[in-house]
């Protein structure tokens, strides 16, 4: 089979951290017209291979081609200059700022030194209307949804005549809807020749969206293959580098539980979710399904006392609460671990230790600090139980990679002993041994009596792991189903898109 | 009655883009207390009594205008006052002393404030130190800098700098200006040009927004981060030549505390102190909702001038509220 000449060669690239050695010997080769998926597990080496290629670090040894010429790129800038331009994971454009500005910005065309914001407007349209988008370009980016957030910072990313476009996870935080958007613009972009750099965690999306692969572990390249003569499972054991036992369904039963924990009976708050009842057995685990924005977190943020309920009641252990607020819910041993572990959870500044012992501490009063040995004694035991590497508890969190720094915050809880936990997202941009563990560890705990309420934008997993599950759609609590037989994740995505009327 | 017409445009607001909201609720209650004075007091409703707001406030709309940009990136300056006091001294000190003329000493005092903001914001640009820490050691140093000028209150007795001082500017039917309020008026313009149609001006709004955005997407942040504070350096230095016009003395007592008008200016106007949103029309407003309520009460006559605090503040207060109700509106 013929192959274009790339537009891109990365070759022989090495890179060197104070005591780690993040990239050894890498290639790196990108066609015209094609999705490379750029694969491998957190600490894999995939973002410092980004880095070096846009330039944020300088490449230790080996060569970058653009189109033939050698190249190195002092700075983003310099390599968005060259055509070589990246979005981000978080969307960092200015949600303050029009659409259109945000396209244009820092480039915006100009007549005799002032801005020509009508031309401005009207390029900016014609280039969404090339991505087949339908937005008021003179509204602020704020009054639109993250995916669209998204698809602004592609067009300000193609806008400087790109040849090659990274995608850093992209899809992390989107719904299914809006990744088909996303890859209905990615596809078109890719008629026009442009070569798209894609990385992500969801290993369907891969198989959906590229045509190559280049798969690195530990730092190390392990082969470049064509997507569509690589199975699934092959993939996954290159990127462990081991074979992986297929996952098991961990739970996949129907069990009737009896002894009800926290009962929430008609519980809403204007405007975030409606009136709901939902009770949670001793033992058992909860999945929420629903899509992005549809309630789940909210429901979460209710049973934590995050946010003040405008209706209904709480009972916990058959004795009504009043969870008005975190304090009282803890007081309770319920536990909540957030969505958004880097805002809500972890304060990325203090070390492993110090982040885990934060929520003991906070429950003991400032008055009573809790002795250092036992500290010593309780972070040792879940560094390990966790598997948290590198399993130094005096580490920084902020030098973590994603799934570390999710089990810290689950550590965090774990200490507490709770009787409720509730699981926002655990396993979001995480990779997918670290997925594995993490899920295994939920059922191990129900096992031993805890009740865990899961949510979790993978209805496989919410599936595999849970008991019962609750769908949600458009804030309100539609269904609760028993997870037996029956319950397929068609039958679930059903549910959502039917409302639970059928 | 005030609460009414806030209610009344909060709801019209809906039908107008939410970044206009803020503006419009502080011109409504602009022409509410402008309604209201005319009723209550004979002579009120007149031109002429908002062209005073404007002769009486011009200085403090011209730093308010230099704040704007600050609060604008997110920052703030709290040596505006000091700035303004120590431009006062230096013109009357050189003025009456050595004698030399205004025509090198206003320049020079413009020079000396944009150079203070200067390096102010390279210090908070460099050294990446919040703005409130730096600002409050600029303030410190140019009002000590005042007194060793001198302690005393020096008169300016220059006759070209008193002539154009008390130059009365009429307009038809009456009404008159003073040239204090054309320059605060060609500040404001070139200001709001500045900030609609350059890339300074845009890049202050991305630099509010989001400075870690605005760096990923290659603004020169740090660049207009320094900008701002010599930009407001400079609009005190302008500030404080203004206000000798007014005082025609300079004194180390001078504008006291007007660091915290400027900012309630700003901030009555409808400019979120986060940053990245309010308009310079918005900082107008809230210079003129601040001298309307001087006036109305000296029209009031028997209340002390202490009531002005008070108001300011529960001025403030009303309006942070609403900025936190539309802010939350918006995030739901």
């Amino acid at each position: 089979m013929d192959v274009p000449a790339p537009v891109l060669r990365m070759s022989g690239i090495g890179k060197q951290f104070p005591g780690v050695r993040a990239l050894d010997g890498v290639d790196l080769r990108l066609l015209p017209g094609e999705v490379h998926a750029l694969m491998g597990e957190n600490g894999a080496g995939k973002s410092t291979l980004i880095k070096v290629l846009t330039g944020v670090h300088p490449a230790d040894s080996g060569t970058i081609e653009l189109a033939g010429r050698t190249v190195s790129f002092a700075g983003p800038l310099e390599a968005q200059q060259a055509g070589i331009s990246t979005v981000y994971q978080e969307v960092n454009l200015c949600a303050n700022l029009s659409v259109a500005e945000n396209i244009f910005i820092g480039r915006e065309p100009r007549r005799r030194g002032r801005i020509d914001w009508k031309r401005m407007r009207a390029r900016a349209a014609e280039l969404l209307e090339r991505l087949e988008l339908d937005v008021d370009v003179s509204a602020p980016l704020s009054s639109y949804s993250l995916a669209l957030q998204q698809m602004v910072a592609i067009a300000r990313a193609i806008d400087v005549e790109a040849r090659v476009l990274i995608l850093d996870e992209p899809t992390s935080s989107l719904d299914a809807g809006e990744v088909r958007q996303l890859f209905h613009v990615m596809r078109r972009l890719k008629e026009e020749g442009i070569a798209i750099l894609f990385v992500s965690h969801f290993l369907d999306q891969i198989y959906e969206i590229s045509d190559r692969m280049t798969i690195l572990r530990n730092g190390r390249l392990v082969g470049e293959y064509l997507t569509r003569e690589l199975s699934q499972v092959t993939l996954v054991s290159k990127m462990i580098g081991q074979e992986l036992a297929e996952l098991e369904r961990l739970h996949g039963e129907a069990r009737t539980f009896d002894r009800p924990l926290v009962e929430a009976r008609e519980l809403g708050r204007t405007g975030a979710v409606e009136p709901f009842s939902l009770t949670i057995h001793e033992g058992e685990v909860v999945g929420l399904a629903g899509l992005l924005g549809s309630g789940r977190t909210e429901i979460a943020r209710l049973l934590f006392g995050a946010d003040h309920a405008s209706s209904g009641e709480v009972a916990v252990g058959g004795v009504p609460a009043a969870l008005r607020t975190p304090r009282a819910a803890m007081a309770h041993r319920i536990a909540f671990c957030s969505e958004n572990r880097k805002r809500d959870g972890l304060i990325p500044d203090l070390t492993v230790r110090e982040n885990i012992v934060l929520a003991l501490q906070a429950t003991r009063g400032w008055t009573r600090p809790v002795p250092r040995d036992q500290q010593d004694e309780l972070v040792g035991r879940y560094v390990k139980a966790l598997k948290i590497s590198p399993p130094n508890p005096e580490h920084l969190v902020r030098n973590l990679s994603g799934g570390n720094q999710q089990k810290v915050v689950l550590a965090r809880w774990l200490i507490l002993e709770p009787r409720l936990l509730i699981l926002d997202e655990p396993t979001r941009g995480i990779d997918v041994g670290a997925k594995a563990e993490i899920q295994r560890l939920v059922a191990e705990l129900s096992d031993g009596g805890m009740a865990v309420l899961f949510i979790s934008a993978e209805l496989e997993e919410v599936l595999r792991l849970s008991h019962r599950v609750g769908v949600l759609r458009d804030r309100r609590l539609v269904a609760d189903l028993p997870n037996d037989d029956t319950l397929t994740t068609d039958r679930l995505m059903e549910t959502i898109a039917s409302g639970g009327r059928a | 009655m005030t609460t009414a017409i806030l209610d009344r445009l909060g709801a019209r607001g809906r039908s107008v883009p939410a970044k206009y909201v803020p503006v419009l609720v502080t011109a409504g209650l602009f022409v509410a207390m402008f309604v209201v004075g005319g009723i209550r007091y004979e002579g009120f409703a007149t031109g002429q009594v908002i062209l005073n707001v404007f002769i009486d406030n011009a200085f403090l709309l011209v730093v308010a205008v230099g704040m704007t940009f600050v609060i604008l990136t997110g920052g703030i300056d709290l040596s505006v006052g000091s700035v303004v006091a120590l431009s006062t001294m230096i013109s009357a000190s050189l003025m009456a002393g050595p004698g030399w003329p205004p025509y090198l000493v206003v320049p020079l005092v413009l020079l000396i404030g944009s150079a203070l903001g200067l390096v102010m914001g390279y210090i908070v640009h460099a050294f990446d130190i919040q703005p409130f820490i730096v600002t409050l050691a600029g303030m410190f140093l140019a009002r000590g800098l005042c007194y060793t000028i001198g302690t005393d209150s020096i008169p300016i007795e220059d006759p070209t700098f008193t002539a154009f001082a008390q130059t009365r500017i009429d307009l038809f039917a009456d009404l008159w200006i003073s040239p204090s309020v054309v320059i605060a008026a060609v500040v404001v313009l070139v200001a709001a040009y500045v900030l609609h149609y350059t890339r300074l001006g845009r890049t202050v709004y991305a630099t509010g927004g989001s400075e870690q955005s605005a760096l990923l997407m290659g603004l020169r942040v740090g660049r207009t981060k320094v900008a701002v504070y010599t930009i407001s350096g400079f609009c005190s230095a302008l500030g404080g030549v203004l206000l000798s016009f007014y005082m025609l003395s300079g004194y180390g007592l001078h504008a006291v505390g007007m660091e915290l008008d400027a900012i309630a200016a700003v901030v009555i106007g409808g400019t979120l102190l986060t940053g990245g949103s309010g308009f310079l029309l918005g900082t107008v407003l809230g210079v003129l909702v601040l001298g309307l309520i001087q006036t109305v009460l000296s029209f009031e006559g028997t209340l002390s001038s202490w009531w002005t605090k008070i108001f300011i503040g529960l001025l403030l207060f009303v309006f942070i509220l609403l900025q936190r109700l539309f802010s939350a509106r918006r995030r739901t």
